[in-house]
């Protein structure tokens, strides 16, 4: 089967794609055809094997209004990243949650699926704090529209949200709007010999002082700190600060952002530590590096899934196999049975036929 | 008086309760809870019979306040084996009627809820129970140079619990978020009796964001037990900037020249000249009574910003033809510039017998037509209207002024609002910024949003709540209702073969 796919011809046509693909959805459920939703395919290796008949987003691209002044952004799901942040560029705007890539084809409705965030994300807020409406099509093929594109919207419940990092169980996203942030006038990234306790603990006392924090790693003995703001507050930060400002540290948060330090080259199993960021280290054989000022670490290596997870929960947080490994011990964290049913619910009120990207996020 | 936003009709049934179910609930409850906990006689249950929507007045059948974790289950399962509804308290400060009772329902106040639980000055977080006020957690912080950025206008008295239920605002979301922003995890308790953690210490957990979805539910889908929130690093500065613009366009036009720039001001409000007026009598701010609005933009962060911001700020409402600009020259000046914002309210209170709080949210650049509408239709229904803006984020709160002893008043009123909502949603927004839907904007619900997604609201429900229990009627109108004020809606507009082709 061809699966299905977003014209590319002409603008007229493209006005039918949302019937279409209504259609096409609604055709499946009848026949429980499982669909795999595709956008750049370049988070295939995120979650559970993607498997069933492809769905192609990629074709239906292209920003709809994008007032600066606004700041609210709406585009349509198949919107290559990049081209959604050379548009923001342009009026030295940016997503504030600092998305990652992880390829060119990187789309804007393949991000909010995944719902990755970069190295703002602690002090700037998450991909979900950002998406402000979503229109959808659901299991059962329906056109829905949620949230909207104004920055406050308490109209009901917040599905938009919700669809971020739902990893396309629970709708096919076509288009969506954001709430986006000027680009800060000025940054510096600041480097600190410290061993990783004190590094996470400094993260955290500075994030608790009025200081433009915008990122804040450590990895081999080095606390690295990014500020961002108006030139004059970076100034007087960085003179409080101290430490040695680093002359390639837009390379290195976009090298972390992007996995491309050699940490992620090592072609081993990589997990994902979210903990709470004051948390103390979770002991490891493997190195670690810590992102999020403690909030995210990162683990390479071949690790015990169950051993790992007890005591990852033991201090607040939930481990996730981000790339690679054996994912038959579940790829995430698993969920309080009482959890799980209420996941398990709210999967069939949105796909009762179980088609959308089946077994992704959990096995359902 | 009326002296919160609003009236409305009787909600759309009443369903009183016997006595005896009265009786079998209100014992089944005192098996569970001390006997003090569960009220039933009529004039107990006089405080619980509205929060701050008060035209909506309703005892409920029977109204219960648990102590603990323990107590809530018991209640609940009350509920179920009853099949009896519940509606859950805070403060009752809500303007939209959220946690207006049910005749045949249980009030669920949370009311000695009122702990803080721990305080993390490194992690920056404090757990606290739901009872507990919004302001007296930044109070409890303030000595660690931390505070809980949402700031609604009522939160001396507004409860968290209620916050998290209405994803709260205030005057500085456009830089700090609202509620779903500033919440890590919500600790609650589902209708079966099942405790969940929505949300983690950690700053995401697994599977679906159910946080996100339970913020701003209004009680629908389950109890909160205990939020935790996010405190932040206090701003070293803040400063108010407030000017005068000879019309509400050039206003707006400088509001979005502030943004065009660059700069995310802390706070950017707008009042009208009756506002301004209203709120000068009663608190004496030292606004501009001749200016047709004034402008207030607070910068906050280091010194150095503030400085940077504020010069660039001003020099923006000068490039868009204010009349007259100041900035705060210390602390108690800048607070002196927010009174009047803060009492616009209750000035309006004094200058009218009744008002009624528009919550409508637009984008910014429909402002000044949303204004010159608003205009129109005050002089078309011949009441007045004040206009208090969060001008920043879009989300304007007109005040309808009325007197609900003129006969008509009433009826005009919730014409002009209704009127001034559907334009809200024409232009692009939507018709609550931050009050919730409740039951005071239940009908709108119809015209925000289409069958499906309404359907879809109710399926998400019942994956929370089958039985439909928690707060069952309040925010998402069923299809027949909606199909009920739609033809109500055509009538109004004389077009009463609504099946007839038109052209």
């Amino acid at each position: 089967m061809g699966g299905f796919l977003a014209p590319t011809f002409l603008d007229s046509e493209m006005s039918d794609f949302i019937p279409q693909l209504c259609d096409h959805v609604r055709r499946s459920a009848e026949a429980k055809t499982r669909l795999r939703i595709r956008g750049g395919s370049t988070k295939d290796f995120y979650g559970g094997a993607p498997t069933g008949v492809a769905v192609e987003m990629g074709a239906y691209a292209g920003i709809i209004a994008y007032e600066p002044r606004e700041l609210v952004l709406t585009v349509k799901a198949g919107t290559r990243l990049s081209e959604v942040e050379a548009a923001l560029a342009a009026e030295r705007q940016m997503l504030a949650f600092e998305p990652p890539h992880f390829g060119e084809g990187a789309t804007i409705g393949g991000t909010v699926a995944a719902g990755f965030s970069g190295p703002r994300r602690p002090y700037a807020g998450s991909a979900r704090d950002f998406v402000l409406g979503a229109r959808i099509v659901n299991g059962k093929g329906e056109d829905l529209s949620f949230g909207g594109r104004v920055i406050k919207n308490v109209a009901g419940y917040d599905v938009s949200r919700l669809m971020t990092g739902a990893l396309g169980t629970l709708g096919i996203l076509t288009e969506l709007s954001f709430k986006v942030l000027p680009r800060p006038a000025a940054h510096v990234t600041l480097a600190f010999q410290l061993e990783a306790p004190q590094a996470v603990e400094q993260a955290n006392l500075w994030a608790g002082q009025p200081l433009p924090l915008s990122a804040a790693a450590w990895q081999e003995g080095v606390l690295r700190v990014r500020l961002s703001g108006a030139e004059s507050a970076v100034k007087a930060a960085t003179a409080r600060l101290g430490g040695d400002a680093m002359r390639d540290g837009d390379a290195f948060w976009k090298d972390l952002r992007e996995h491309r330090l050699p940490f992620f080259r090592a072609g081993l199993p990589l997990w994902r530590l979210s903990l709470p960021q004051a948390a103390a280290p979770i002991p490891t054989p493997h190195a670690q590096l810590i992102d999020w000022g403690g909030g995210q670490r990162w683990v390479s290596g071949e690790l015990d899934a169950v051993a790992l997870r007890a005591s990852v929960a033991a201090a607040g947080g939930h481990a996730t196999l981000f790339r690679g490994g054996d994912k038959s011990q579940g790829v995430f964290h698993p969920l309080q049975p009482a959890l799980a049913k209420i996941h398990k619910r709210l999967k069939e009120a949105f796909d009762p036929a179980g088609i959308l990207n089946h077994g992704r996020l959990y096995d359902f | 008086m009326l002296n919160h936003c609003g009236y409305h009709g009787p909600m759309e049934e009443k369903n009183i309760a016997s006595a005896p179910k009265r009786l079998a609930v209100a014992n089944a409850l005192a098996a569970s809870l001390p006997g003090t906990s569960v009220l039933a006689d009529r004039e107990s249950l006089k405080p619980y019979e509205c929060d701050g929507l008060s035209a909506y007045r309703q005892p409920p059948m029977v109204a219960a306040i648990p102590a603990n974790e323990t107590e809530v289950a018991a209640a609940l399962a009350v509920a179920r084996r009853t099949a009896t509804p519940v509606v859950a308290r805070g403060s009752g400060t809500g303007l939209s009627g959220g946690a207006l009772p049910l005749a045949d329902g249980i009030l669920l106040s949370m009311a000695k809820f009122d702990k803080i639980v721990s305080i993390d000055a490194v992690s920056r977080t404090a757990r606290v129970q739901p009872g507990v006020r919004n302001l007296r957690i930044s109070e409890a912080v303030a000595h660690l140079g931390l505070y809980y950025a949402p700031d609604p206008s009522s939160q001396i008295a507004c409860s968290i619990g209620g916050n998290v239920a209405e994803n709260s605002g205030g005057v500085h979301c456009l830089k700090y978020g609202l509620t779903v922003h500033n919440v890590l995890k919500v600790r609650a308790m589902t209708i079966d009796g099942d405790v969940v953690d929505l949300g983690s210490e950690a700053l995401d957990s697994p599977g679906y964001d159910l946080l996100a979805l339970v913020t701003g539910s209004e009680g629908l889908l389950a109890i909160t037990l205990e939020v935790t929130v996010k405190l932040l690093a206090k701003p070293e500065a803040a400063q108010v900037v407030m000017a005068s613009f000879p019309d509400v366009e050039s206003a707006g036009d400088a509001v979005a020249g502030v943004i065009g720039a660059g700069i995310v001001p802390a706070g950017l409000e707008m009042m009208d000249r009756l506002a301004t007026r209203a709120v000068e009598g009663f608190v004496n701010a030292g606004y501009d009574l001749e200016a047709a609005a004034i402008l207030l933009a607070e910068s906050d962060g280091t010194r150095e910003e503030v400085a940077e911001e504020t010069a660039r700020m001003i020099e923006v409402m000068k490039a868009n033809g204010c009349t007259r600009v100041a900035c705060s020259a210390n602390d108690a000046e800048r607070l002196r510039f927010w009174s009047g914002r803060k009492a616009a309210f209750p000035a309006v209170g004094r200058i009218s017998p009744d008002y009624y709080c528009i919550d409508g949210s637009i984008p910014r650049r429909s402002l000044a037509l949303v204004l010159r509408r608003t205009e129109e239709m005050s002089v078309k229904y011949g009441l007045r209207c004040a206009n208090v803006f969060h001008a920043g984020d879009g989300n304007l709160h007109p005040l309808i002024l009325y007197d609900a002893n003129v006969p008509g008043e009433l009826a005009r009123t919730e014409a002009f609002a209704s009127e001034l909502l559907e334009l809200c949603i024409e232009v692009g927004g939507t018709i609550t910024g931050e009050h919730g839907v409740g039951i005071e904007k239940i009908n709108q619900m119809c015209t925000q949003f289409r069958p499906g997604e309404l359907t879809q609201f109710h399926a998400i429900k019942a994956a929370f709540d089958p039985e439909g229990l928690l707060n069952p009627g309040k925010m998402v109108p069923t299809l027949h209702r909606c199909a009920e004020y739609g033809a109500m809606r055509v009538a109004g507009g004389k077009l009463p073969f609504p099946d007839l082709p038109r052209f």
